[in-house]
């Protein structure tokens, strides 16, 4: 394969790392204008890759809780690039149980190139940080809507990432590692990376044909040039997923939540003799 | 015993060997014709005879070689109590993903199982328990969907027969060769033990070398008690990667399991000879729940 010759996933890729991309921050302006944001996760300190707060959305509060790259070169630096250390996962889950306590529904808002690989996220628990959140997500007692708005970089999407519903931005991406991390293993060259892309299915359309995510938002011309396709889109997924969400028991919500993410994969049952595609339950 | 550098270095570069899938000698242990091993620890040659006599031990310096889930099995149990479970699952390349099918044939072949987790119920000490071990010869033990519905499965039975659940992880993490499906396999075992906590178990969680990445960052770090085995490389990203990231070497001693004693992250650290009396002992500290 040619790595120059360009490919629609990796046209994703590009689009979900455009350097004029709206983030986190300018998304959570336009839904949740009157968004209060809390930090700290009480225990080490406060990450600024992860923002939380509780804002309004159709006349009732929710708890909204992000990933955030940052807008310019100081920014990002402050940001992390977007990668969270243990205690952004850890402040994300004290505000999503604190949503649990008061009943709020909770979106949160996956943007991010990974989990951040360091000597102190090593230290303080990444990966016990994020296996928590995906126990404690499973279980939390209140509807939860994840948004993918650029960047769904591995475990350190998946660890604000389970949710009732997951809906994508049409130019978002969601991988289980970043293509030129693929494609250092696959080719052993990172400069692979356009032809990793295009086998890792890590477009909005290809994992909705996973039953990974549920919805898949139109950009119009893309949010890089003009983001008010994708916000109203946006708007209007959220307000009927939550109005949806909102109706159903919290038992029958933990179990359709469970079966959702239990039904993922795609196995052969020997025993039984039967193959499965997804869904085999 | 505290790790030398050159130990330690040697041990990063095995594992990076191991991940790259360039050396099969981490299944020496198994390897009948060979008549001496060299330890990847101390360097001196082993007798292979004596390491399978030691539990895959270096006699020299201790060193804990990687074992296979069967031999873990045979260490932990009561003998004669294993009734292995789902053992025909079985992964398939449901991206079609190059040369995955060879990988999966390989790893079958180095390992002598169908996939990378072997799973049952079985008896430690009298006590009825659920157990599962991940095995690092087949594919490094990764997650893809069968690994991760074989877990849960684990799990979802644990939780019904109110059994006290014990996974041996050993795992290079999620496998990147079913993609965003291994992915998710983290939030469907992490859900998993959501509701085995739920109804009152206990679930020791025994973390081997090595737990990196996906495996780490879901079930491996859920134990009520996670113990960690001696000569075992834990953490979430791999060292090569965040070496790549920060720019600089890594400190000594950096993701072993003295590391993650010291920082927390597990509740203590244990030979291989001591952890089936350990294992059995914390079993004794929590009574039987009635089905």
């Amino acid at each position: 394969m040619n790595a120059e010759r360009p490919n629609a996933a990796w046209e994703k890729v590009k689009l979900a790392r455009h350097p004029k991309r709206p983030t986190a921050l300018a998304l959570i302006a336009r839904l949740f204008p009157d968004f209060i944001e809390l930090h700290g996760d009480r225990a080490f300190g406060d990450d600024p890759a992860v923002i939380g707060g509780i804002a309004s959305f159709d006349g009732r509060p929710v708890t909204v809780i992000a990933q955030e790259k940052g807008t310019n070169t100081d920014d990002k630096i402050h940001r992390n690039f977007g990668m969270p250390h243990p205690e952004g996962y850890r402040k994300a889950l004290r505000l999503m149980l604190q949503a649990e306590r008061f009943h709020r529904p909770i979106v949160t808002i996956i943007d991010t190139p990974g989990a951040y690989p360091g000597i102190g996220a090593e230290e303080r628990g990444q990966a016990s940080a994020i296996a928590t959140n995906l126990r404690e997500m499973m279980s939390i007692k209140t509807p939860v809507v994840v948004i993918v708005l650029g960047e769904g970089g591995s475990g350190g999407a998946l660890g604000i990432g389970v949710g009732d519903r997951v809906a994508m931005f049409e130019n978002a991406t969601y991988s289980i590692l970043s293509p030129e991390g693929f494609a250092a293993i696959l080719y052993k060259d990172a400069e692979q990376a356009p032809a990793a892309a295009s086998l890792m299915k890590l477009t909005a359309a290809d994992l909705f044909t996973l039953h990974v995510v549920d919805e898949v938002m139109p950009e119009g011309p893309g949010l890089h040039e003009d983001p008010s396709t994708g916000f109203v889109a946006v708007q209007g997924y959220l307000s009927r997923a939550l109005v949806a969400l909102s109706c159903l028991p919290v038992d029958r919500l933990l179990s359709e939540r469970y079966i959702k993410f239990r039904a993922i994969g795609a196995i052969v049952d020997g025993e039984n003799g039967r193959s499965t595609d997804e869904n085999q339950n | 015993m505290p790790d030398s550098l050159n130990e330690r270095k040697e041990r990063i570069a095995k594992f990076k060997k191991t991940i790259l899938n360039k050396d099969d000698s981490a299944r020496s242990v198994d390897i009948p014709e060979g008549l001496f091993v060299k330890c990847e620890a101390c360097g001196n040659a082993v007798y292979q005879r004596v390491l399978d006599q030691n539990d895959g031990i270096c006699p020299n310096c201790g060193y804990h070689f990687k074992i296979g889930a069967r031999r873990r099995i045979a260490l932990i149990v009561d003998p004669g109590t294993f009734f292995e479970r789902d053992a025909g699952i079985a992964s398939v390349n449901p991206l079609g993903m190059p040369d995955y099918d060879e990988k999966l044939l390989a790893g079958a072949k180095a390992s002598g199982m169908p996939e990378a987790f072997l799973s049952g119920t079985a008896k430690i000490a009298g006590r009825p328990v659920a157990i599962g071990v991940l095995d690092s010869a087949f594919m490094m033990g990764s997650m893809g969907s069968a690994v991760g519905e074989k877990v849960t499965r684990l799990i979802e039975a644990a939780t019904v027969q109110r059994l006290p659940l014990i996974l041996f992880s050993a795992s290079g993490g999620a496998r990147m060769q079913e993609g965003i499906l291994s992915l998710m396999q983290m939030a469907k075992t992490s859900g998993a033990l959501s509701r085995f906590r739920d109804a009152g178990l206990l679930y020791i969680s025994v973390l081997t070398n090595p737990t990196t990445g996906g495996v780490a960052a879901s079930f491996a770090s859920l134990g009520d008690i996670n113990i960690a085995e001696k000569s075992s490389l834990i953490g979430f990203a791999g060292p090569r990667v965040i070496k790549q990231t920060i720019r600089q070497e890594l400190p000594e001693g950096f993701q072993t399991e003295q590391f993650q004693l010291k920082h927390g992250a597990v509740d203590l650290v244990a030979s291989r000879k001591e952890m089936r009396v350990l294992i059995a002992r914390l079993l004794q500290f929590h009574p039987e729940v009635r089905a």
